[in-house]
């Protein structure tokens, strides 16, 4: 009958020669273990202060979005985001829901899922300024994975829906100084006035190396081809059908 | 008594970690384009330090040689994921603006160069006092450059205007060369070279020759 004591196991390991296979194999495990306890619990620890400052984070890139776009603080009504009318729509069915609700998501098939996202959160929220009646500007939250992250952004589209007067990244974790560019001011003013989608209706937004010789195109970032497409396909899947597409067609014919 | 403090008082200067062993100096050039960023880097990295120090030598007699290593780098690397998240939720701007630097300090020769010298081959206590000295060593510098690079490049120190600038409507032209990185390089050679000559014994044997009468033809 081997003794299981822990106490006498323990000494026994202690007392164990260094190099024995015995003691490495232990010591890597048991130094792995204690780092693993020590980094989770840190980051459940300090879990809601993180996403109270990310929040902020992305609340200021919104109004910096906001403040940046030409003419844009001119429509609204007050000042900065709490004039924007929020809209929290289901997407499966168009309905109007209270509030956002993570748990309720569309599993996505392989093929459709070109954002990289693997399941869609059902219920989404959609900023709108209105001029009078008349729609003046709508934003999209938008996210999807980039090269080594979640890239998560703020679309802002103009009265037609279909022309980008601006894009704002508010959450990434690509290469630094090289697919990081895609937050940088200068990479995003080549956003506004990019049209998505043809008359036809068929979604042509493009983010290509040497781009922006028409209307639907961005210029991709050299050396950080993934990062770039990642951007495209984000955009490309949440104004398309699964995304806010319904939704966007919706508010064009003033049903929503 | 000295002889005690002599772990925490020699990285200061007699034998600097980044003057005297040119270790970290890629974070050194990095993070010291502001007096701020600077002093919040010397605080992570000396928190690191200590940390690891502490627990390397707390264990070091029964670290297996063969993956020696390794642990030190998980227990490295751990210390700086804890760091980093600490401050993320704590100084949410300034952690945006040092990037990925503080990752990096999983990467910084000081901190293994510490733990494989000193920690573990003795007491926690002298550990951690030497994990002090070359953590207060490596910001003394980084102090020093910043000083330099934000008083020339910006005109301010801690964000805090000392020469108005002539955007601002004062007289001071901002030196912009100071912002980027060569100029990290050259003030830290001039730095070294400076200690150098006013502490010769820390100046290394020429290790080639170059025959001046040759190089001239």
């Amino acid at each position: 009958m081997p003794d299981l004591n822990p106490i006498t196991l323990w000494q026994r390991l202690l007392a164990a020669p260094n190099d024995s296979r015995g003691k490495t194999l232990s010591m890597a495990f048991l130094v792995s273990f204690v780092a693993a306890l020590a980094v989770s619990s840190a980051a459940v620890l300090l879990g809601p202060r993180l996403d109270a400052n990310r929040e902020a984070e992305r609340r200021a890139r919104l109004e910096a979005l906001i403040a940046e776009t030409p003419g844009l603080a001119e429509v609204l009504p007050g000042s900065g985001i709490d004039s924007l009318e929020v809209l929290t729509v289901d997407l499966r069915d168009l309905s109007l829901a209270d509030a956002v609700d993570p748990a309720q998501v569309t599993e996505l098939t392989p093929d459709d899922d070109i954002a990289g996202i693997g399941t869609r959160p059902d219920l989404q929220q959609i900023f709108m300024a209105r001029d009078g009646r008349d729609l003046a500007l709508v934003i999209l939250p938008v996210y999807g994975q980039g090269y080594q992250s979640t890239i998560r952004g703020y679309l802002a589209l103009g009265p037609d829906l279909n022309t980008v007067v601006g894009l704002a990244i508010t959450d990434q974790g690509e290469t630094p100084g090289l697919g990081a560019t895609i937050q940088t001011p200068g990479w995003l003013a080549q956003w506004p006035g990019t049209q998505l989608m043809d008359e036809a209706g068929d979604i042509r937004v493009a983010v290509v190396r040497g781009g922006g010789t028409t209307e639907y195109e961005v210029d991709a970032i050299t050396g950080a081809t993934r990062s770039s497409n990642g951007v495209q396909n984000m955009i490309r899947f949440w104004i398309g059908p699964l995304g806010f597409g319904p939704a966007l067609d919706a508010l064009r014919s003033g049903d929503l | 008594m000295r002889a005690a403090l002599k772990p925490l008082l020699d990285p200061l200067l007699r034998d600097n970690p980044v003057t005297v062993q040119i270790l970290g100096i890629c974070s050194a050039l990095a993070v010291t384009t502001s007096m701020t960023t600077a002093l919040t880097m010397s605080f992570a990295l000396t928190a690191v330090l200590v940390a690891s120090n502490a627990v390397i030598s707390l264990i070091r007699r029964h670290i297996p040689s063969q993956i020696r290593l390794i642990l030190q780098i998980t227990i490295i690397a751990a210390m700086v994921i804890v760091a980093d998240l600490i401050l993320q939720a704590y100084a949410y701007a300034i952690s945006q603006r040092l990037s990925i630097f503080v990752s990096l300090i999983v990467t910084n020769c000081i901190v293994l160069g510490r733990a494989e010298a000193f920690a573990m081959s003795n007491p926690v206590g002298p550990s951690i006092l030497d994990a002090l000295g070359n953590g207060a060593g490596y910001s003394a510098i980084l102090m020093v450059i910043a000083f330099v690079r934000e008083l020339l490049g910006f005109g301010t120190l801690f964000g805090i205007s000392i020469f108005p600038t002539v955007a601002n409507g004062g007289w001071y032209q901002p030196f912009g060369f100071m912002l980027l990185a060569p100029s990290a390089f050259m003030l830290l050679g001039l730095l070294v070279w400076a200690l150098r000559s006013w502490r010769v014994e820390q100046a290394e044997p020429a290790t080639t020759h170059v025959d001046r009468e040759e190089a001239l033809s």
